[in-house]
Formats: C-alpha cells, structure tokens, sequence
C-alpha cells in the first residue's frame, strides 16, 4: 500500500513537474478557482492531499472533470507551485486506466445543438478522454 | 507583409466570421495571411502533462511549416493560440519534451525558433496601432465596448508573454484606435466556462452570466472576444448584449466588414 501511494505520487510528480512541497497553504488556488463551488476537493486540496499521499479519493473525485484549465491558480499561486499541472497529472493517471474514459464519444450527440463550437467538443475530449 | 496562418477547425465551421473578417481586415492593413498547408486540430487545450506528446504533434508541425517560410506563426482563435504558444514554449523549455516530439518529426529538428503572434499581438506590433488608427474610414464613435479577454489569451503568463495577465490593455488599445470607448471591469480575464458547457450547461451560464452582468455594470454596449467558446456560452445565456468577434469589429471600422464572404 505504501509503495504503491509512493508510485503514485512518483508518477504525478513526473507528469506534472510541480513540487507539492513548495506550497504555503495560502489557499489563494482555491479562492480564485471559477470552478471552486463545483468541486469536492478544491486546488489547494490536490496540492495537499497528493503531498500526503491521500490520493485515492482524488482519482475517484468527480472535481478532476470540474477543473476548467483557465491557469487562474497557476498564474496566481504566490508560490509558483501551478495547481492546475497537478490536477491535470491526477486525471491522467485516473482516465490513463483502461477503460476510464469519463466521456466517449457515444455521449456526444446528447451534448449537441445546433450553435456549439467544435472547439468546446475537441476541448472536452482532450481533457476527459485518453 | 506575409505571415504564416493558422485557422483552426472552429473557424472552417461555427467561427466563419472570425476567420473571414481576420483576413479581410488583414488585406486592408496590407498583411496576407497564408494558410498553412495541411494544418490539423490543435486539441483546443493544452495538456500540461510533460509526457503527453502526440497530442502536440499537430502545433508543432504548424510551428515547423512556419519556420520553413521563415515567417512568424498568426492565429486568431484564442484557444489555437494558447495551445500553440505553449507548445512552443515548452519546446524552447523542456529538453526532454523537445527530443520526444523530434523523434516524429523529419530530418530537420524543430526547437521552437518560430515566433508565435496572436492577431491582435500581429496588429499591436507588427503593424502596429497608430497604422490601424490611420487606416480607419468609420470610427466606432460613441461605443462603448469592453473586451472579454478570457482565461486563453493570458495565460500562463510565462508561455503567453502578451500583456499583463491582470491588467491587460491590448484590446482596450486597439478600441481606442478604432475610435471606441474602452470599458474596464472586473471580470475581463475571469473563465466564461469553457468546455464544462458539453457536460454542465447550467454551470457554464452562472460563470458566464457574472461576466456580462459586471460589463454590463460597468456601462458597457458590448462585449468583444476572440474565441468562439467564450462567444458561445455568453451568448447561451440568452443576454441581450451583443457579443462580437474583434475581427468583425476591426473591419467594420476599416470599412471592409460589407464585402466579406459568407
Ligand atoms: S496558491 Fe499556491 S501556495 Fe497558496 S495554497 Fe495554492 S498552491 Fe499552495
Ligand atoms: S485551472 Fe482549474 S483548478 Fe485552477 S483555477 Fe482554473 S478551474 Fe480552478
């Protein structure tokens, strides 16, 4: 269990290239975060949690999928610590699973209508589906 | 004055205006945009992670086609932008990342020496906004419009490098020489929603409906933005604030918007 935590937290460093370590738990991530009501665990929480190896209820988490990718966090944060990057690395290693999609592309056609840009269909692919 | 170009798929399809209007307006400042032969999707995200690299291939290459015209790299959807200049950024930063992406590439390695311009950085520096002043025949005398710049033009600040991510003024500039009357409010670089309208419309509307209401607050007639999404969700709150393309307002002002195609 402690090494297969410590693998994790390997590979989300790997991915990712932040360094939990460096945050000051200003929660200033979290407060400037558009999608903060919308999650369970908010950015300051990945940065936490991952450092902790806490990891497990993050890969089930539906937030991965609320994270917008505006770069809010990763251009606020005081301590260049960029949120985002490790959030982006967790969902990665959740959907990276066979099978793990979050969306496919049967779910598509329910989503459409006649104005939406194929910009938001690609951009929710890119980030949901490996 | 040629430049490389790089539409996106959006602006073939629900972004025609932005596209059409780019070019038309581009003419009359005497810039061609040359479309890149071949170009492909640019993914509309980047992905942060340091070992996704396929799904960069698509900008590199646009950034390589560039880079044997010598010419600098235009795009003016604000997601093809960002997804390219932070490709390109991490080419130039990220060793390891560069040599991956190599290894698809040809015999001529590409290591990030195309410079990346986003239409508006085409008209603030490479043009230059005293020529777009001098160029315009209808001046948006009395209109007060307030640029919605988003989260895609600024940043990350690092890779973007195109104003101040909290206090930009490249839009609000180019207003002015348009004879307008710039609006300045609060949430200008806050997230419309992006993507998260495909799976949860209603959050998209509540992110996108204090964006307008705050332009609105601030006195605004309309919004201008460079990205179809975020036109997309503002819109899709039913307001009735016009929300339009800077390259639709940029060639009204210069008098071409009429004989642009459909
Ligand atoms: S803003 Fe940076 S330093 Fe502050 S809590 Fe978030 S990650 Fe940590
Ligand atoms: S990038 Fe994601 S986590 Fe960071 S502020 Fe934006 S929505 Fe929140």
């Amino acid at each position: 269990m402690i090494n297969k935590t410590k693998n994790l937290q390997q590979e989300m460093t790997r991915i990712s290239g932040v360094n939990p370590r460096k945050c000051m738990k200003c929660g200033k991530c979290s407060a400037t975060c558009p999608a903060y009501d919308e999650m369970e665990y908010h950015p300051h929480q990945f940065v936490s949690m991952v450092e902790n190896g806490d990891i497990e209820p993050l890969l089930d988490s539906q937030s991965l999928y609320r994270c917008l990718t505006c770069f809010a966090c990763v251009d606020r944060c005081p301590r260049g610590v960029e949120p985002a990057k490790l959030i982006e690395a967790v969902r990665l290693v959740a959907i990276r699973r066979q099978g793990a999609n979050h969306m496919t592309a049967n779910d598509v056609p329910d989503m459409l209508n006649e104005d939406l840009p194929q910009q938001a269909i690609v951009s929710a692919f890119r980030k949901y589906t490996k | 004055m040629k430049v490389s170009y790089f539409p996106g798929c959006t602006l073939k399809n629900k972004a025609r205006d932005l596209d059409e209007y780019a070019r038309k307006a581009a003419e009359a400042l005497g810039v061609t945009l040359e479309e890149i032969d071949n170009w492909q999707c640019c993914g509309g995200v980047f992905t942060t992670a340091n070992d996704e690299i396929a799904t960069k291939l698509s900008s590199v290459r646009a950034l390589k086609a560039a880079a044997d015209k010598e010419q600098p790299l235009v795009t003016v959807c604000s997601a093809c932008h960002n997804v390219i200049k932070q490709t390109n950024h991490a080419m130039q930063q990220n060793s390891s990342f560069s040599t991956a992406v190599n290894n698809y590439m040809g015999e001529e390695p590409y290591k990030g020496e195309t410079e990346v311009y986003h239409y508006l950085e085409l008209l603030r520096d490479l043009v230059g906004y005293d020529a777009v002043k001098a160029k315009v025949v209808k001046p948006l005398k009395g209109l007060k419009v307030a640029a919605y710049y988003g989260c895609l033009l600024l940043r990350p600040h690092a890779a973007m490098q195109m104003d101040d991510p909290e206090n930009p003024q490249i839009m609000e500039d180019l207003f002015r020489a348009l004879g307008a009357e710039p609006v300045v409010y609060a949430r200008r670089n806050e997230c419309c929603g992006g993507y998260i309208t495909m799976e949860s419309p209603e959050f998209a509307k509540a992110k996108s409906m204090d964006i307008i209401a705050n332009a609105k607050a601030a006195g605004a007639d309309m919004l201008v933005t460079a990205c179809p999404l975020c036109r997309y969700n503002l819109l899709k709150t039913g307001t009735d604030m016009p929300v339009v393309y800077i390259t639709e307002l940029l060639a009204e002002a210069l008098g071409v918007k009429e004989n642009a195609d459909d």
